[in-house]
């Protein structure tokens, strides 16, 4: 099968639906003429025209509201948040029309919309550009919000969301860009709603998403080597709609779950696991479901607190360990 | 001659005998203004004042190559914007400076924080996410704060600082003090929300006296990759004001004494009337926009080299062996003297130490010492 890195993948994505359907098209700032600041659409502009790829202004609120109407109209919309920092000047745009304008207008309307970009921390950008949002926009129902980490999820994903008649917040793992995989040739098209299961295992459930889901296999790994102990990756991938089924089935077999975000622990994704565990899981469970979170606070710049800010391989272990009730040191 | 101090200082500690001349004076710091005049006004444009100005400009440029250095040595992390080529900008809106005054800025922020005297080697400490920057390593190079000099920050989200200097405007005012907000944006933000809204409050509160903002648009003409002409249909950045009612001009920011003579009449105004005041400084950015870009992209070398050929530094260097204040063995000897202040500079923040782990959960919440998220 072809190799191709997280960045192809998702520029392949993009490329083949616009060449299968006009209506799609790219915005975004410095995705044009520059090629986009991670090079996620470099050579998009020569192949596709400035028409349906739209250098933009440094105005978040107001290209993603222009995208909205686009969509409201039959156009499909590719916006680029050059990070997803910088999302929460659209947010307004984001929350008040595109996630409920189908809603409000009784149906009249639908908002066929993608918007991409890098999500997430991990390169000392300290407080104003470190954000995981999945909780924050997984929160708004009309909204759909996806998280690939694999090249082959980047793509089939990309396809999916483009072909949604719904708004899809696509998050991508920016630290993963320049990471390979395997992307089958053609029509590689992911369900949304289905996750992911990394590493098969028996003895414990990690369940995460984003880069963490990379972590969580070398801590599976890890914990092979030093305690013998066979744990299971599942990657959610899918954050809404999202696969309760999956997780439920995987601890019904392993009795132990750890949940695992680079986000902050307060109202996050890893409670929404845990709780959904509880619910249709409760009597399988051998512990209390742990999760392993963020620090929570805005995120430091110095390399070392930056560091001690996100999941480390080392609590995963802890806490997996903790779950398992083996000997975990101080 | 203050700012001499600058240099002598930084020997200290390699046995100059030249002391420094104020105990209070962090090492390099560089002098306000405000120390320098004595408060006053004047924009006497003289030989002795000049040699100052430009070593401060050389420092800054100094400083900024170093940061470069750093960065791709992998000592500074994160993302790293120099002001390389705008130096006339800064240094001479800040040599208006007064005490009392605040300043605030986006991203782009060493000079403005160096030209307020606070020490470089906190600056650069900060970019080496080192426990003595001046944020305690936790903001890095975006987010540099002095509050005692008047600087209140260094903000990453492109107009996001706006509305603040507006709201610091209008309560300098509020208390009654003659203190004035020194504002500085760049052309791609006036593209952005934030700004229109705010520069209308600032009219509109100008009305009343109560708004002492003067906004000084770095427009080095380019946002990232995209020229002012790609993102504006009507690329007067001055102009734009005026659909506020906030009065403008526009200066020549390459050329210091332009800047000078701008800066001080504005600033005065401003202090005067309690209205804002706008200056659209063009001006050019050198470097990459941050530490390395596809410049080839967006511009070519050809106009990188035009405008080098104004460079800033060039032709104050210019102008002061033109009219016999320094020659050019003098102008060798500050180059170098700035060389080895930063050499001290980087020394510093390579020999600190990373800030403690305890650091990660203080300055959460105001009065909450500790924070670690896991109470009730
Ligand atoms: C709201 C927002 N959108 C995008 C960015 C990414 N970004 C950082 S700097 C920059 C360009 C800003 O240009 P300008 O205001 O002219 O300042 P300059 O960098 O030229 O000093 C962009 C788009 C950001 N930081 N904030
Ligand atoms: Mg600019």
């Amino acid at each position: 099968m072809p190799e191709m890195t997280y960045r192809e993948a998702l520029r392949a994505g993009m490329a083949e639906e616009m060449e299968r359907d006009e209506k799609v098209l790219l915005m975004g700032e410095d995705i044009g003429v520059y090629g986009g600041t991670h090079l996620i659409t470099d050579g998009f502009l020569d192949r596709f025209g400035k028409k349906r790829v739209i250098d933009t202004p440094i105005a978040e609120g107001g290209f993603t509201g222009a995208a909205i109407g686009m969509a409201m109209l039959g156009l499909k919309p590719v916006v680029e948040m050059m990070t997803w920092n910088f999302s929460f000047l659209a947010a307004d745009q984001i929350i008040q029309n595109a996630a409920k304008v189908r809603y409000f207008s009784g149906g009249q309307v639908e908002v066929p919309l993608v918007i991409r970009g890098p999500n997430g921390g991990g390169v000392q950008l300290s407080a104003q550009h470190t954000h995981s949002l999945e909780n924050m926009y997984g929160h708004f129902p009309g909204l759909k919000v996806v998280s690939p980490v694999t090249p082959n999820d980047a793509k089939g994903m990309m396809l999916t969301a483009i072909r949604d008649p719904n708004p899809v917040i696509f998050l991508e793992a920016g630290a993963l860009y320049g990471t390979k995989g395997e992307v089958p040739d053609g029509d590689n098209a992911v369900e949304f709603g289905k996750a992911r299961v990394a590493r098969e295992g028996t003895d414990v459930t990690l369940i995460s998403y984003g880069r963490q889901v990379n972590l969580c296999v070398r801590v599976a790994e890890k914990l092979e080597e030093e305690d013998g102990v066979s744990a299971e990756v599942i990657d959610l991938r899918s954050l809404r709609p999202f696969d309760s089924e999956t997780i439920v089935e995987s601890v019904k077999k392993t009795h132990r779950a750890v949940a695992v975000q680079e986000q902050w622990r307060w109202f996050g994704v890893a409670s929404e696991v845990a709780s959904i565990i509880q619910e249709q899981a409760f009597d399988y469970l051998d512990a209390p479901v742990i999760r392993v979170s963020g620090a929570e606070v805005p995120a430091p710049y110095a390399r070392n607190l930056e560091l001690a800010a996100f999941p480390s391989e080392e609590a995963v272990a802890q806490a997996a360990r903790q779950v398992l009730y083996q000997e975990v040191s101080a | 001659m203050v700012f001499c101090g600058l240099y002598k200082a930084s020997f200290k500690g390699k046995g100059a005998t030249v002391p420094a001349e104020s105990e209070n004076t962090a090492d390099g710091a560089v002098e306000t203004q405000e120390q320098q005049q004595g408060g006053g006004g004047s924009v006497a444009t003289d030989g002795d004042r000049l040699v100052e100005l430009y070593k401060k400009m050389v420092l800054i440029r100094t400083f900024e190559e170093a940061t470069q250095r750093g960065f791709r040595q992998g000592k500074i992390g994160g993302y790293l914007h120099v002001y390389i080529g705008q130096e006339a900008v800064a240094t001479g809106f800040l040599d208006a400076y007064k005490e009392g005054d605040r300043v605030i800025t986006a991203y782009r922020d060493h000079p403005h924080v160096l030209l307020l005297g606070s020490d470089p080697k906190a600056v650069m400490a900060e970019l080496y996410g080192k426990g003595t920057g001046i944020v305690k390593g936790k903001g890095g190079s975006m987010h540099l704060f002095d509050v005692e000099k008047g600087f209140m920050g260094g903000y990453g989200i492109v107009g996001g600082h706006i509305p603040l200097g507006v709201g610091f405007a209008y309560a300098q005012r509020y208390e009654e003090t003659d203190h004035i907000t020194q504002l500085y944006l760049g052309d791609g933000s006036i593209s952005n929300g934030a700004f229109h809204e705010a520069v209308n409050l600032s009219g509109l509160w100008g009305k009343d006296g109560m708004n002492p903002c003067l906004f000084i648009v770095e427009n080095n003409q380019y946002g990232m990759g995209t020229s002012v002409e790609r993102t504006t249909a009507m690329t007067d950045l001055a102009a734009k004001f005026d659909a506020y009612g906030v009065e403008n001009e526009k200066v020549d920011g390459m050329d210091i004494e332009a800047v000078l003579e701008v800066a001080h009449r504005a600033a005065d105004r401003v202090r005067e009337t309690g209205k804002p005041y706008a200056v659209e400084a063009l001006t050019y950015r050198t470097a990459p926009h941050g530490a390395a870009d596809f410049f080839e992209k967006y511009r070519t070398k050809d106009e990188i080299k035009q405008w080098r050929e104004r460079d800033p530094i060039g032709q104050l260097e210019q102008k002061l062996i033109e009219r016999e204040v320094v020659d050019e063995d003098g102008i060798e000897e500050i180059k170098n003297e700035m060389k080895e202040t930063i050499q001290e500079v980087v020394r510093f923040a390579d020999e600190s130490d990373e800030p403690p782990l305890e650091e990660l959960y203080t300055d959460v919440y105001t009065g909450g010492g500790v924070y670690t998220g896991e109470e009730g």
